[in-house]
């Protein structure tokens, strides 16, 4: 084929895609009070029982990067940064980031599963009979659930990583425990917190837009709905690193 | 009440809807027949908005159907193929997903358990949820979602696909029995000539997109068509080849 016309095909391609992702967003987005209920519903599916992993997984790392910092910082003489780093690395981009990789791989698999499972035994269709709109009733408080929780879920994290790496500052590293923690908020601005945060709001639509966009448009059979939560979890976490770059190069 | 006019619809080169003609009145019951992939499913799909038809009018009482589609989806009600009742809420919700958004919660509960028992279910099933029921209970769940707002225009889609016979001609004749008290306009899909036969008053056969035979169903079977008679007695044709009508 002409290189040319492929080019424009594959432009228009794209083009005519992120237009009705975009719409598909504008649509789920502006129905924000159609039934609270389900928002509830979805809040509690997304943020509290995101709390477990996304809790540990803060531990861990906050833990893991004590330690690094310690290791590194010792080769030329700055292993006291330890509390400053683990706190600013925390809230800047461990926290939103990882937490958000984990809520993706948790909520958007989830969404594509049962969205596309609802698509391909007609239970959508199902709603529009019954004068529902499934715009209103699935999209909307998936969406909105994930972009007030994600920020939550982060400011925990935060915290949660932050003590991980003060256990391991104290217990292990002969760190004082009330000088590791007036160490880390005194090097600790609010913009850095504020910003983590503001990324996992992003980061919470990225996640949920994945997994209702591809639960929604899954294919036929058992099949189909494997392939769109597959797609779902591999966008949104694509989607999260993108997305971190381009606000940690704004916002920094 | 409802009426189809030329109707046409392809998927990319596919051509499922040609041109297709069909009424349907006031209290009457139709059941559209045909082998798969005629377009009975898209022609419902096409009635409800679900599809986009390509050319051709949908007409409701006279007037485009496309400008009172809120007021025809308030008066109607669908049983699906596999029920699709939704997994995440019990049979009682899901019977009054309609009625809760006008009726209190303790109304609408009593009016589901109503329509539960009009379709031969008992109270016990109503806080189970649909993974709980067996297939025969589950179109019964669906059946009673579908009266439950006594709507003017009742879908049957498959009714008794993936039912034993016995359950197969309870559900035809509860279908039967329930356009007869509501006086609803029914349209029913169906491969199974036992649910005409019980559910019909009147037959369509599709073929190639188009209506090939439609009469009464106690014509159905004195029909001079070729293809009908060989679809009544359930007759196979070497590669699927169909006389022309």
């Amino acid at each position: 084929m002409n290189p040319v016309r492929l080019t424009g095909r594959v432009g228009i391609g794209l083009a005519r895609m992120t237009g009705r992702v975009a719409i598909f967003a504008a649509r789920g987005l502006s129905r924000v009070t159609a039934h609270p209920s389900e928002l509830a519903r979805q809040m509690l599916h997304i943020g509290w029982l995101s709390l477990p992993v996304v809790g540990l997984t803060a531990l861990f790392t906050g833990a893991a990067l004590a330690l690094q910092i310690h290791s590194g910082g010792e080769r030329f003489q700055a292993s006291d940064v330890v509390p400053a780093i683990v706190a600013i690395g925390m809230a800047r981009e461990l926290g939103p980031v990882l937490g958000g990789l984990m809520v993706a791989a948790r909520v958007a698999s989830a969404i594509a599963a049962e969205l596309g499972t609802m698509r391909v035994t007609e239970q959508i269709d199902a709603l529009e009979t019954l004068s529902t709109d499934p715009m209103g009733w699935l999209v909307a408080p998936r969406l909105w659930a994930a972009i007030l929780c994600l920020p939550l879920l982060v400011g925990v994290g935060d915290i949660i990583g932050i003590m991980g790496g003060w256990l391991i500052g104290v217990n292990a590293l002969g760190f004082n425990s009330s000088t590791y923690l007036s160490n880390s908020w005194a090097y600790l601005e609010q913009w850095d917190v504020v910003s983590g945060i503001i990324k996992g709001a992003f980061f919470g639509f990225v996640v949920a837009m994945s997994g209702c966009w591809f639960g929604m448009t899954a294919g036929n059979g058992a099949a189909g709905v494997g392939r769109a939560t597959t797609n779902a979890v591999v966008a949104a976490s694509v989607g999260i690193l993108a997305a971190n770059f381009l606000l940690t190069g704004l916002f920094f | 009440m409802i009426e189809v006019r030329g109707l046409s619809k392809s998927f990319g080169a596919k051509q499922v809807l040609d041109g297709l003609d069909l009424s349907l009145t006031k209290g009457e019951s139709l059941v559209v027949i045909g082998g798969s992939g005629t377009g009975k499913s898209v022609l419902l799909r096409c009635i409800l908005g679900l599809e986009t038809p390509d050319r051709g009018e949908i007409l409701w009482n006279g007037r485009p159907l496309s400008e009172q589609r809120a007021a025809f989806m308030d008066g109607f009600g669908m049983l699906f193929q596999n029920a699709a009742l939704f997994d995440s809420l019990p049979i009682w919700r899901n019977v009054a997903f309609r009625l809760l958004r006008k009726t209190g919660k303790a109304q609408a509960r009593a009016i589901a358990l109503e329509k539960l028992a009009r379709v031969g279910l008992g109270p016990e099933v109503a806080d189970l949820f649909p993974a709980e029921l067996s297939g025969g209970m589950r179109k019964r769940a669906g059946l009673a979602r579908a009266i439950a707002a006594d709507p003017k225009v009742i879908f049957f889609d498959e009714p008794t696909t993936g039912l034993d016979p016995i359950r197969a001609a309870a559900i035809n004749a509860l279908i039967r029995s329930i356009v007869d008290e509501t006086g609803a306009s029914a349209i029913t899909i169906t491969h199974d000539m036992t649910s005409v036969r019980s559910i019909g008053d009147r037959v369509a056969l599709l073929d190639r997109g188009r209506v090939r035979w439609q009469g009464d169903v106690s014509q159905m079977d004195h029909a001079q068509d070729e293809y009908l008679q060989d679809f009544i007695a359930g007759h196979a044709r070497p590669n699927h080849s169909h006389p022309e009508a």
